[in-house]
């Protein structure tokens, strides 16, 4: 009897391993098929390079995968060297797109800019919170850790908990961008956040904090943030947190992404930012929490 | 010996090398992705440095370490005495009805997945450590209770055994000597299965300073080097887990280069861990 099952076993084993065998051998023979079905069209192939801002790439990067998806001969090799790197290199021509997530200056208006989408990042606290309003100085100071007590902006005494997001967040990188928690020192970009403050890996962290802590401060995309009840968005230098105020720009920590070229995009450039701008590409948008730029 | 033990006795072999190996290739990856931030920073600045700022290339992980050694002590303060004294219970004085009530509870508890065990800091003991102490209830405190909880099945399993151990000539000595059934327990069969107890502790610390899920949703992840156990901590396993979604790089090789510590950390304690004698007594 136990020799049978000993022998079951090891059939099963041996089954096993065939089946692994079996799977790695057609993996290995996989890529070399469609490459060479690829070949006959490799006259219709394009390609372009986008070169910018950090918080705008892996959106970018998003957008390209969901458009190559559909295009499968366009190569879109998209970098992100900063805001600044993007802009002049579009100036300069040296890239077909360059992306930026600040608004253009005067002397650079020359450039065609495509707004593709605009972030906002609402500033959350517990609804028990009589705060309905920061400056952008407040804010600034309460993440610094230079202002930790609610009564020194107005409120109810008590200690505030300052809540943020982890280094590498997108999010913690627009805010701080934003409300000028990270400034340069000798030519390097130093993040000011208090290191005292509490730090949630993920929105829905960040949120849960604020809503069960009554001396709370956080940030969230305005997207994921506007339809939660238990946390309250606070005002901006007056300016309420909604769609309309971020959209003008009066609502002061938000930015738009845009997509730059020196001339008139033409071949894939524009088909790719025609598809950007697409019902199909703003909903990529608008699922990444960003405010959709083409209603 | 028969050709179907041989094919046997191959399988199985063929089972542990394939447990060594993936130890080998972890490590050597782990080591490989991390070694050239720790060269780079140099070791003593990793290990000792106050400050993480891994988009400024600032990499010190003090913190993280004192943050890991403060929730796994407080941990084991909580712990380990409740652990012995269930394990005392079970292997002592419980009524077989009894403990076969305790026993499927204390298994129940291991197997309940660690994020449910943050869950529930976060929604109780955070507000209630808040309400008490009127400040942010992230803290080290929140971090050792839940650890304190999770690390209980390895105490109170490994030292019941050992208790259990324990040669009934030893307590049947004690009891003719005179000595009432506590003064058997406590002067002698606990300090018999000594060996077993502390290797308990040592399991259960390791398991502590491992813990990633439930000490991020509970802890604060902070990195400031704590002022008392209601600051709150980032730890080891903290910074790994919280950062690495969007770490690229030398940002993300940095985490590997805490892996690296937090790997010495365990093996460490393991090699403690078998060092001590297995025998019964002395």
């Amino acid at each position: 009897m136990n020799f049978k099952k000993v022998l079951a076993l090891v059939c099963a084993m041996i089954l096993l391993v065939g089946v692994f065998a079996g799977c790695s051998k057609p993996a290995e023979e996989a890529p070399a098929q469609p490459a060479g079905q690829e070949q006959p069209t490799e006259a219709a192939k394009e390609s372009i390079t986008i070169n910018g801002s950090t918080s705008v790439q892996p959106l970018a990067e998003e957008l390209a995968k969901a458009y190559k998806a559909k295009n499968p001969n366009a190569t879109i090799d998209i970098q992100a060297g900063g805001s600044g790197v993007g802009i002049k290199s579009a100036m300069d021509g040296v890239v077909d797109i360059g992306m930026s997530s600040r608004a253009l200056k005067t002397e650079e208006k020359s450039l065609k800019e495509f707004k593709i989408a605009v972030d906002g990042i609402a500033v959350i606290v517990n609804p028990a919170n009589g705060i309905e309003n920061l400056t952008m100085e407040q804010i600034k100071k309460i993440y610094m850790g230079e202002i930790t007590d609610w009564k020194e902006v107005g409120g109810k005494a008590g200690k505030i908990t300052v809540v943020t997001r982890e280094e590498g967040s997108g999010t913690r990188g627009a805010f701080i961008e934003l409300t000028k928690l990270e400034v340069t020192e000798n030519d390097k970009k130093v993040d000011k956040t208090t290191a005292s403050a509490i730090t949630q890996g993920s929105t829905g962290a960040v949120m849960t904090t604020v809503a069960g802590d009554p001396n709370a401060i956080g940030y969230a995309s305005y997207g994921s943030a506007k339809a939660k009840t238990e946390v309250k968005m606070i005002s901006v230098e007056g300016n309420a947190c909604t769609e309309e105020n971020i959209y003008a720009g009066t609502y002061k920590i938000s930015r738009p992404f845009l997509m730059l070229t020196k001339v008139d995009p033409t071949g894939l450039g524009k088909d790719f930012l025609d598809f950007i701008l697409s019902a199909e590409g703003q909903d990529i948008v608008a699922s990444h929490n960003y405010l959709k730029a083409v209603k | 010996m028969k050709t179907y033990e041989r094919i046997i006795q191959l399988v199985l072999f063929f089972c542990a090398v394939i447990a060594i190996l993936g130890v080998l290739l972890i490590s050597y990856f782990i080591i490989k992705e991390g070694a050239p931030i720790i060269t780079k920073v140099g070791l003593m600045a990793f290990l000792t440095g106050k400050q993480w700022s891994p988009l400024q290339g600032i990499y010190g992980i003090y913190p993280m370490i004192i943050g890991s050694l403060l929730a796994t002590v407080g941990a084991l303060l909580l712990g380990v005495p409740v652990g012995i004294g269930c394990a005392v219970f079970l292997a002592e004085l419980a009524k077989p009805r009894v403990a076969g009530i305790i026993r499927p509870g204390i298994e129940l508890l291991a197997g309940i997945p660690s994020v449910v065990y943050g869950l529930y800091g976060l929604v109780v003991i955070v507000p209630f450590i808040r309400k008490t102490f009127q400040n942010q209830g992230f803290s080290v405190l929140a971090g050792s209770i839940i650890l304190a909880i999770m690390i209980l099945p390895t105490i109170i399993n490994i030292s019941e055994s050992a208790i259990r151990s324990v040669p009934k000539d030893y307590k049947e000595a004690s009891l003719s000597m005179g000595s009432s059934h506590w003064q058997a327990i406590f002067k002698v069969i606990v300090p018999a299965a000594r060996s077993g107890i502390i290797a308990a502790v040592i399991l259960g610390m390791g398991r502590a300073i491992g813990e990633t899920m439930a000490v991020i949703m509970i802890t604060g992840n902070s990195t400031l080097i704590p002022e008392s156990i209601l600051s709150p901590i980032r730890t080891l396993t903290g910074n790994i887990g919280i950062e690495m979604g969007y770490a690229s790089g030398e940002h993300q090789k940095a985490l590997f280069a805490t892996g690296i510590v937090l790997f010495a950390f365990i093996m460490l304690l393991n090699t403690v861990a078998n060092m001590i004698p297995k025998k019964v007594g002395e």
